[in-house]
């Protein structure tokens, strides 16, 4: 029943192509074939957006969408993100300062969304937009609260832009 | 400088934001193969027949197992005679999403298309999804061999008539604390590799010996070659302590087909596999005299089992009748619980287990008091309040004797904090303002018990005991290992207990690093739940290490020629009291510590390493005051939080940003509980309504307010860093706050109660004149 079909894409800048079944969720590109296990699975009906990575610069829920449809386009994952904080980018820094994770399980789909969202209203942001805007990344350990702190930190800091 | 009360920074949070996390998922060893249940899609059948030969013909499709395969293995542990839980259903399934048949393929897209090959035929029994179902006259028991649905029973000793009539007034509510789910974000997973040497096993478990000592004894193989590791586990609230049927059937499987196993549950599996919690039903009376002083509280408690039941789940409405007088002091009380199974999940613990429903109920009907007496529910509040001088506080149920509170004090901050006056000034000036929405202000006096526990408290619920465990080595170099007994998924505790081991042992926090959760590392250890991390584990870390520090100082003393009572140690040094710059540095003595010709006579090489296993005199009482202002649209009933005020008392605070993320975590699911979520059955053939992700609303960023906290501090008199515990705190105090608001808001309708969730729909209802 399934089909092989290859996949080119680019994976944190990293040329990668494979012949695949062609059902394979991205997310599933992303864990069982590039191994990179950062990018996490919380639910099968696209709620809760652990799965979060970014796709030619957009956020996008890689367990809605087939490897396939990524052919040619550029993936960037947890792994990915780079930046001035001892490495970290400055949301992965926000992150840690103000206590926005606690199990750790949501917060690469959190992190991801959160840099998609600022990249997108380039940082212009009331706390109320950074709610809506996170709406389909689901956490159960912090509340959110700490995650609004840790995206404003994230805007705040120049080196956001990097 | 102390970094307990400090604002450190996690350990844990550099891997998690890397994306270098272990979680049992992620990992995928040579050969690994998938496994995947076949869910019943019944809620009470008999299987006729399971047809598997179209799922085997698919290329890819390893195995199938089925009941008949485990013939030789015992049912789950835990159970009571007549109504253990088997592996896969034999013969008849008991609810939906039970697992009949599993099937292992080479990945798991194959295992998904195997299941959905398999043909299972089923003679449907009648469906029983409540407790009123299950527990009526003539109804079919779900276990033939038990002959009821009721499985305990444990009445009152005294129905209080007397004493309720006594009273000036008295008030009744029937209260439905519904069913929810933990959904911690990572669902349950588990890869089993058993290899000539032994059985590995990782598993998203708070548990990892509790796991191994009933699985080793399953499996009839010594514990010594039967290892589970809990790697980093996403979230668990009490649903990852349960026995699944995949953490006994890997270890079988891996064990047949000689490959590694891993089972990994999708959400939609999750949502009727993991244990659900809550789940009860209340009929409370209350008797009080006019000046709303409440003097007798009858509650009599029936708790939903599902269709097995948990040794937790069992256990749920004794923690609720202990804690159902809260933080009043009412001169008679009387508790009575049955249990009744159902053709539903089966319940157990989730966050507060059974101290949510209790703080619930009794926050409920102290408004009732003040309602029917037209006084303030802060003043009925305190006219009922244990004062702060009569701790310890022996209750109506002898192993409850509460710790340490200061109820006013808290309720004053809350409402200091809300702005009450100012609160009930605009409610009563908007009341018949019709251009602006109803506002409610609601309050919550909550107390639990945690801490568990003493001698005893845990047993009861299958554990092995009930202390918690830790061991502190120094290495050669000055810097610590710390093997902590209570494994986490969330809380903190590398970074909690290296607080604590830093300060007692003066090696910076740094060269400090806490191992959990592999049951070959870590000596022995109970499990992280009943908010216990800090007030056990944590205890043990700190008296641990102070004994190694005593010895230490020895070393350190021999070395330098110097008295040991005169040392101090910080910074990573030992320094002689009144001789500046007479030290030697922790790497120095530890070096020594290991080279027999370096020490003192009495010690011998290795001697810094302690081991320690902490026992509880008693438990903790964690209490706070909540407050909760609401707006509800008068033309569509949706209900949205103002303000939340969360002011908590958990005695010692290790990390107040770690304290502060425990109780956002819990009010948030404490509101979710009140306003928004709800596992849902068809009352006739037992399907779940809210099967995923999609209808059971989990609340997102969007969904929830700011949180404004405040703090009381009375310490924990029972264990040595003052420490109460706080992992529950807001999912108990929290629903009845909300819930409180919403009533208070629609008072002009004439409404005494609603049930949770308070969902646009019913409170519109409300707003009609309808009943809940």
């Amino acid at each position: 029943m399934s089909r092989e079909v290859e996949v080119a894409v680019v994976v944190n800048g990293r040329r990668s192509k494979r012949t695949i079944d062609a059902r394979t969720l991205l997310v599933h590109y992303i864990r069982e074939h590039e191994r990179l296990t950062g990018t996490h699975v919380g639910c099968d009906t696209s709620n809760c957006g652990a799965c979060t990575v970014l796709l030619d610069g957009k956020s996008v829920k890689s367990c809605t969408i087939l490897a396939v449809q990524a052919d040619g386009g550029e993936v960037t994952t947890i792994e990915g993100l780079r930046g001035p904080y001892d490495g970290f980018s400055a949301v992965q820094e926000g992150f840690r300062q103000c206590h926005g994770l606690q199990c750790g399980y949501c917060t690469p789909g959190m992190v991801m969304a959160a840099t998609g969202l600022i990249e997108e209203r380039n940082g212009q942001l009331t706390d109320h937009e950074i709610r809506e805007g996170l709406e389909g990344n689901l956490c159960r350990c912090t509340g959110y609260e700490m995650i609004v702190r840790s995206v404003r930190w994230a805007i705040d800091h120049p080196a956001a832009a990097e | 400088m102390s970094l307990v009360g400090a604002k450190v920074l996690r350990k844990e949070d550099p891997r998690l934001l890397a994306g270098t996390g272990q979680f049992v998922d992620d990992l995928s060893p040579v050969g690994c193969v998938f496994a995947s249940f076949v869910m019943s899609s019944e809620a009470h059948a008999r299987i006729v027949s399971i047809d598997v030969r179209e799922a085997l013909a698919i290329e890819g499709v390893i195995a199938i197992y089925t009941a008949e395969d485990f013939a030789e293995y015992p049912d789950l542990p835990g159970g009571l005679p007549d109504l253990e839980r088997p592996v896969l259903a034999r013969n008849i399934v008991r609810f939906v999403g039970e697992p009949l048949a599993i099937v292992v393929a080479e990945d798991r897209y194959l295992a998904a298309d195997a299941a959905q090959a398999i043909v299972v035929e089923y003679e449907t029994l009648p469906v029983m999804v409540t407790i009123a179902d299950a527990s009526a006259p003539g109804a079919m028991p779900l276990h033939t061999a038990h002959g009821s649905n009721v499985v305990t029973v444990v009445p009152m000793l005294d129905d209080l008539e007397r004493q309720l009539d006594k009273c000036d007034m008295r008030a009744s509510l029937h209260i439905v604390n519904q069913r929810c789910v933990a959904a911690p974000i990572e669902p349950v997973a588990c890869l089993a590799d058993w290899t000539p040497s032994g059985l590995t096993m990782w598993a998203t478990f708070q548990a990892p010996h509790h796991l191994r000592n009933y699985l080793a004894t399953w499996l009839d193989v010594p514990q010594s070659r039967c290892r589970i590791i809990a790697p980093d586990v996403g979230g668990g609230f009490g649903a990852k302590i349960p026995w699944y049927p995949e953490l006994f059937a890997a270890p079988v499987l891996s064990k047949l087909l000689r490959r590694p196993v891993k089972f990994a549950q999708t959400r939609s599996e999750a949502m009727v596999q993991m244990s659900p919690g809550r789940d009860q039903e209340h009929d409370l009376d209350i008797g009080f005299d006019r000046d709303g002083r409440i003097k007798a509280l009858r509650v009599v408690i029936s708790q939903n089992l599902g269709a097995y039941p948990d040794p937790t789940g069992l256990g749920l409405a004794v923690l609720t009748s202990w804690m159902a007088a809260g933080a009043y002091k009412i001169a008679d009380v009387q508790t009575s619980f049955r249990t009744v199974t159902t053709n539903t999940t089966p319940i157990a613990a989730y966050r507060g287990a059974g101290r949510p429903e209790a703080a619930y109920s009794i926050e409920r009907m102290v408004d009732m008091v003040a309602y029917r007496t037209g006084l303030d529910p802060a003043e009925v509040r305190r006219r009922n309040f244990i004062p702060p001088s009569a701790f310890p506080y022996a209750t109506h149920n002898d192993p409850v004797v509460y710790d340490s509170a200061d109820f006013p004090a808290a309720l004053a901050e809350c409402q200091r904090l809300m702005d009450y006056d100012a609160l009930r000034a605009e409610q009563a000036a908007r009341l018949d303002d019709p251009t602006k929405p109803l506002l409610g202000i609601g309050l919550s006096c909550w107390l639990e018990i945690a801490g568990f526990g003493p001698n005893g408290s845990l047993e009861g619920f299958g554990h092995l005991a009930s202390w918690e465990s830790a061991q502190v080595r120094i290495q050669p170099d000055g810097s610590a290992i710390i093997f902590a007994g209570s494994s986490p998924h969330g809380q903190g505790h590398e970074t909690v207990f290296a607080q604590i081991a830093s300060d007692e042992l003066g090696i910076s926090f740094e060269r400090i690093e806490v191992r959990m959760g592999d049951t070959s590392t870590v000596l022995q250890g109970i499990g992280t739940m009943g908010s216990r991390g800090v007030a056990t584990s944590g205890s043990a870390v700190k008296v641990a290490s102070a004994r190694v520090l005593a010895r230490a100082k020895k070393v350190a003393a021999h070395l330098l020629e110097a008295s040991e009572y005169d040392l101090e140690v910080s910074d990573d040094a030992f320094n002689v009291r009144g001789s500046p710059g007479k030290k030697v540095g922790w790497s120095n003595v530890a070096w020594a510590s290991f080279q027999p010709l370096s020490l003192p006579p009495e010690l011998q090489a290795g001697s810094l390493e302690e081991r320690l296993f902490h026992e509880s005199p008693n438990f903790s009482y964690p209490s706070g005051a909540y407050g909760c202002v609401v707006e509800i649209d008068r033309e569509t009933g949706h209900v949205s939080i103002r303000d939340m005020i969360i002011v908590d008392d958990c005695g010692t605070v290790i990390n107040p940003l770690l304290a502060e993320g425990q109780v956002h975590g819990g009010v948030a699911q404490g509101i979710a509980q009140a306003l928004f979520e709800g596992m849902v059955y068809e009352p006739t053939t037992g399907q779940p309504i809210t099967s995923n992700l999609l209808d059971y609303l989990v609340p997102s960023a969007a969904d929830l307010p700011d949180y404004i906290s405040g703090r009381v501090v009375t310490l924990c008199p029972n264990n040595p860093l003052g420490a109460k515990g706080i992992g529950e705190s807001g999912a108990v105090g929290a629903p009845a706050s909300v819930i409180n608001a919403v009533v208070d808001a629609l008072r002009g309708f004439g409404v005494e109660h609603i049930d949770m969730p308070a969902t646009p729909e019913k409170v519109w209802q409300l707003m009609q004149g309808g009943t809940s």
